[in-house]
């Protein structure tokens, strides 16, 4: 019920946009995400957009995943 | 599929499994309660918690909207779609096969002769409206904050398209008010070792991770954000365990590639103007809560199914059988269940729990995790 997915943003006409979900185009509401460009990622849910995915976030948390040691929080003092 | 793959690879997940097992206090236990359902068949599918230590419990907790809603809920639209000869009922696939009272469901409703379809997207609700002007369109509206605004942006644009066969059977529920719920009328037990949550991430994309200040600091818990991969599970329960090593009750975002600090302005913005609390409203396993649970507001009074169609809700109990009430609460696990893969399947439900595909009966059922399960109530390191 509240599983959504992340899609390719690969056009958009006015407050709708097709997605690419998986190989297939599927048409997402844009009514509560304005901000969106060709080439986000989207999550999606319902056929609507609900957030739009932070390519640079997503890499620095896959980097701190995969190994780097530093974890901003880890060890800190409460 | 980008943004998926990436956050299931394997080495990564074992890097962060052996994080845990380095981080964790082996002489106390962790008890960590993943609040979404959606969680719960990521840990089942990916059996993450065979990677965990063993002295890290996950408890279940009642994220599944198709699990929470009641079975009085489930009968007001099952009796509304048999009743009223000129309504349409619209409802997500999730719902079809839910047991109401008596073992009746959508499903058989339908093949006794209610108009019930299924949709995928509230905009298929708008445009049947539109199309059908001699029948009442009525949406079967369930689901937490993810799934509010696109009811709320269904019925803003029967408003404007001046649609009058349109309502709502609103049904939507907050996931802070369950939280609380968790902490108040579960089990003392379970809450005596419960050591904070995972929140739930796509819920958290419309509320945003600042929604969780005020639980985390009347309950002293921490609340870790995550996405549904494999590894932000894992890296969401290394951040618990930190957490709890030095004693904080923070709220983190682990998963701010999707999740603002504040959520969805716009989403809150359209679900602030088109809803308003209910007094309170009964979940299953959690009892009636007071404002916990979305109604239509003054404002659209005439898209509310219940004013139109004049329902009156009446508690129902659950069958006897049925455990789904404990589970939902994080008293029991889906194997406490006696008549779990039993007299309860999928394709034979006996309770919610069994059929939503977040629910945590089903997840035991599908990924095979009931063949060596630690049950609920027994501390881990027992
Ligand atoms: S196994 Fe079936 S009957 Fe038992 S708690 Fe789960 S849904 Fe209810």
């Amino acid at each position: 019920m509240c599983l959504a997915l992340p899609a390719e943003v690969i056009a958009i006409s006015g407050e709708v946009a097709t997605v690419d979900l998986d190989g297939v185009q599927t048409p997402v509401s844009l009514a509560f995400l304005k901000d969106v460009t060709i080439g986000d990622y989207v999550v999606v849910h319902v056929g609507y957009a609900l957030s739009r995915i932070d390519a640079e976030t997503a890499a620095e948390q896959l980097a701190i995943m995969s190994g780097a040691e530093i974890q901003a929080h880890e060890g800190e003092p409460a | 599929m980008r943004y998926v793959d990436e956050f299931r690879d394997p080495k990564t997940a074992k890097a962060i499994a052996a994080r845990i097992h380095r981080d964790v206090d082996p002489n106390r236990d962790y008890a960590f309660m993943e609040f979404c359902g959606g969680h719960t068949h990521a840990l089942c599918r990916f059996g993450l918690e065979d990677l965990l230590p063993d002295n890290i419990s996950m408890i279940h907790g009642p994220g599944c909207p198709v699990c929470v809603l009641p079975v009085g809920r489930l009968d007001l639209a099952i009796e509304l779609a048999l009743s009223r000869p000129e309504v349409t009922l619209l409802t997500y696939g999730d719902m079809m096969r839910v047991p109401g009272g008596n073992g009746a469901s959508l499903l058989s409703a339908k093949a006794r002769g209610g108009d019930i379809r299924m949709i995928y997207s509230t905009t298929q609700a708008v445009d049947l409206a539109r199309d059908n002007p001699d029948r009442e369109i009525v949406l079967f509206a369930i689901g937490f904050e993810t799934t509010t605004p696109p009811t709320a942006a269904a019925v803003k644009a029967a408003r404007a398209a001046g649609l009058n066969n349109f309502t709502v059977l609103c049904n939507h529920v907050l996931t802070p008010a369950a939280i609380d719920a968790i902490m108040t009328t579960g089990s003392e037990q379970t809450r005596a070792r419960l050591d904070g949550f995972i929140g739930p991430g796509h819920v958290s994309t419309i509320i945003g991770a600042e929604a969780y200040q005020g639980a985390v600091d009347k309950w002293g818990k921490p609340i870790v954000i995550a996405g549904f991969e494999p590894n932000d599970l894992l890296n969401a329960v290394h951040r618990l365990v930190n957490q709890v090593n030095r004693g904080g009750a923070q709220v983190e975002n682990a998963f701010a590639r999707a999740v603002r600090p504040g959520g969805n302005a716009v989403a809150q913005a359209l679900c602030e103007e088109v809803f308003s609390l209910r007094d309170s409203f009964e979940w299953r396993g959690l009892g009636t809560i007071p404002a916990s649970a979305l109604r239509l507001s003054d404002g659209y009074q005439e898209f509310d199914a219940e004013q139109r169609f004049a329902l009156t809700y009446t508690s129902k109990p659950d069958h006897k059988a049925c455990a789904c009430a404990e589970i939902l609460r994080g008293e029991k696990s889906p194997v406490d269940c006696k008549v779990f893969a039993r007299a309860c399947t999928p394709e034979h439900p006996i309770g919610s729990c069994m059929v939503s595909p977040e629910g945590a009966c089903a997840a035991y059922y599908l990924y095979g995790r009931y063949r060596d399960i630690k049950r609920t109530n027994e501390p881990a390191a027992a």
